[in-house]
């Protein structure tokens, strides 16, 4: 077996250490443990969303997306209405009895769409592209008994990349923490 | 004033358990699931995707016919325009509300109870939205060319004209649409993981897998899918609100009379969610008897649903009796003659359909033994389904063949392709969704899990949990 550090140009063929845990509060909580454990490479998989499950892990929440979905919707808006005002007043000006060109209340509707239009667009994109999905595999796909994660179990990974990872000390530290089952991941 | 406390009802406030029996994670996973990987579904799936399938291609003929010869072998004329195509449009745009508001509204709301229903009601919104688009877009008479709708450079040298409300119905209903397919597919995906980890043939695998596009249920990810979804919800719930304003701007922006009033963009926007969720009890309640998901969608739901339809019934009521109320204050001759030809006119029967339909009937949902009455309730919603359908035709073709010059005056009726071309969409709409309950989970199972999950905390654990303890 490789030594648990993967540095090198070669890739450690373990991902990392995985636990099984029958309930998301138990999950909650060894995710809690496993940050104060000192890892700092963790993820938890789990079939539905738990609140709290994030923060309790080292380094897994996020406030990017906020941020991407309103700058979308701040260029969807000066595109829409920037759009018009090319089209009534720059490009194509009918003078209606004289009325203005800039005609911006009536402009309002489109705007509103287009920001709407690329929040939207802007959110779904990045959320995928920040999860680096779609993916056609992924190691964790090899643990035992894992297809579960999307239906009733509830799963922790220590990865082999952590500094702090050594393969029997981190199974005997999941076992701790009440898993019912612990396994290596292997990367292929 | 009394000085003790309510006692009893308030209790009412602790939050409700939403699953009846007991359940857990795999149960309702696969309760849910078992309607899409059951190799054989039930008869009558077989019986009303034929239904569906016959009615589009009804569709399919009507359009053909009409590309063939133009939109005259409708029964628009001069002076009604706009007839069957618009209040269809309307019609369908409207159904599809509800779905935006179940998903986005109410979750904003944190109503847990939504969760057994949005999906369906969501695949709903975009069925809808597709069979509410064929319509103007067919309307155009040159379809092919109905891309000149979107404002591209082009060697024409012209431009969309962008102060007008049908173009802001091109951009809000395309928004919509998108952005409602967006949401609706971001909650499908973890869905999609379970079905591929689930699903035993191959084919099942392979074409799961890809949708699902390697969901792993990282909570990593589901930090920023529920930010993600948080955000969807919040731009829908405006952006719902504004696609029926937007819509009844086609009307109160033009000075016909009946139309030229402030109260359109909210009796509007209450129609569309009254329609919306009659439409959503049309297709809930067999689908909950067929499949046996009384567990999921409980009474509670249905009394909840039947609230919802009773309040926007009440508002739209309530416009209707503010459009008399117009007619009247407004002091306008040609406002007054619009009401007369409403009561007494040759569509007075319209008239008083609807204000049977929309008016009358609903308030029998009053009665909490009646909300919880499900041939009742299904009678109701196709009720309503007919009543809003009326509401269009009131407005449309009523206020056009009266308006301000005798001359213009006239009289409208459909032909048999206006016929075929409403019924052949309801038989899409059918089909699709029948389709959608065949291939993905009509019910959203993670969120399902979610809902369990809280209830443990809430209600203390199910036994399932305590033998876990046990050991």
């Amino acid at each position: 077996m490789a030594h648990g550090h993967g540095h090198g140009p070669v890739e450690n063929p373990i991902y990392g250490m995985i636990a099984e845990f029958e309930t998301p509060d138990e999950l909650v909580e060894a995710a809690t443990k496993t940050t104060g454990a000192g890892y700092k490479k963790a993820d938890a998989y789990s079939p539905f969303p738990i609140h709290g499950l994030a923060e309790a892990l080292p380094d897994a929440t996020d406030d990017r997306i906020p941020w991407f979905a309103f700058f979308g919707g701040l260029t969807g808006c000066m595109l829409g209405f920037g759009l018009q005002y090319f089209i009534s007043v720059i490009d194509y000006p009918m003078n209606v009895g004289g009325k203005p060109l800039n005609t911006w209340p009536q402009f309002l509707p489109i705007t509103f769409e287009c920001t709407v239009l690329c929040t939207g667009l802007t959110t779904f994109i990045s959320q995928w592209a920040l999860n680096g999905l779609p993916r056609l595999h992924h190691p964790v796909f090899n643990a035992p008994n894992f297809e579960r994660a999307s239906q009733d179990r509830f799963f922790l990974c220590i990865e082999s990349a952590d500094a702090k990872y050594e393969p029997n000390e981190t199974a005997a530290f999941l076992q701790g923490l009440g898993a019912v089952n612990v396994s290596e991941v292997a990367r292929q | 004033m009394a000085t003790e406390p309510m006692s009893g009802k308030r209790t009412r406030l602790i939050p409700e358990n939403f699953i009846n029996n007991e359940h857990d994670y795999e149960s309702i996973t696969d309760t849910i699931a078992r309607v899409v990987l059951n190799p054989r579904p039930p008869l009558v799936w077989f019986f009303m995707t034929g239904i569906g399938f016959i009615g589009l291609n009804v569709m399919l003929m009507a359009i053909t016919w009409l590309i063939l010869r133009g939109t005259g072998v409708w029964g628009n004329n001069q002076p009604t325009g706009w007839a069957w195509d618009i209040i269809n449009f309307v019609w369908w745009i409207g159904i599809g509300h509800a779905g935006t508001l179940i998903s986005a509204i109410l979750l904003l709301m944190r109503q847990s109870w939504r969760n057994s229903i949005n999906r369906f009601a969501e695949a709903m919104t975009i069925f809808a939205v597709m069979c509410a688009g064929l319509y103007p877009l067919l309307h155009t008479g040159r379809p092919w060319c109905d891309y000149w709708l979107f404002p591209y450079p082009n060697i024409l040298g012209m431009w969309p004209q962008t102060r007008s409300p049908l173009e802001w119905d091109v951009f809000a209903v395309s928004t919509y649409f998108t952005v409602s397919v967006l949401f609706w597919y971001l909650g499908l995906v973890p869905d999609i993981a379970t079905l591929r980890d689930r699903s035993q043939s191959l084919w099942a695998k392979v074409l799961y897998g890809a949708a699902s596009l390697g969901w792993r249920g990282s909570a990593k990810h589901w930090f920023r899918y529920e930010q993600a979804t948080n955000i969807l919800a919040g731009i829908s719930a405006p952006l719902v609100l504004s696609v029926h304003t937007i819509v009844s701007f086609d009307f109160a922006v033009g000075i016909v009379p009946g139309w030229h009033t402030t109260i359109f963009p909210p009796y509007f926007v209450a129609g569309a969610v009254f329609a919306g969720f009659a439409m959503v009890l049309t297709f809930g309640l067999p689908l909950r008897a067929l499949y046996g998901l009384k567990d999921f969608i409980t009474e509670k739901h249905l009394d909840w649903m039947a609230k919802i339809t009773l309040a926007t019934g009440l508002i739209v009521f309530y416009g209707y009796i503010l459009e008399m109320f117009y007619g009247w204050y407004s002091g306008n001759v040609y406002e007054l003659s619009l009401v007369n030809h409403r009561l007494f006119g040759p569509y007075k029967w319209f008239y008083y359909a609807l204000i049977f339909c929309n008016g009358l009937w609903p308030q029998a949902l009053w009665s909490a033994k009646l909300r919880r009455n499900v041939p009742f309730l299904f009678v109701t919603s196709i009720v309503i389904g007919i009543g809003m359908w009326l509401e269009r035709f009131v407005i449309i073709p009523m206020s056009l063949t009266r308006d301000f010059l005798t001359s213009s005056w006239g009289y409208y009726s459909p032909t048999i392709w206006d016929w075929m071309l409403f019924l052949g969409t309801m038989g899409f709409f059918t089909f699709l969704m029948f389709m959608f309950i065949k291939v993905l989970p009509f019910i959203n199972i993670f969120e399902m899990r979610d809902l369990l999950h809280k209830n443990h905390h809430t209600f203390g654990h199910s036994h399932e949990t305590h033998e876990e303890e046990a050991h």
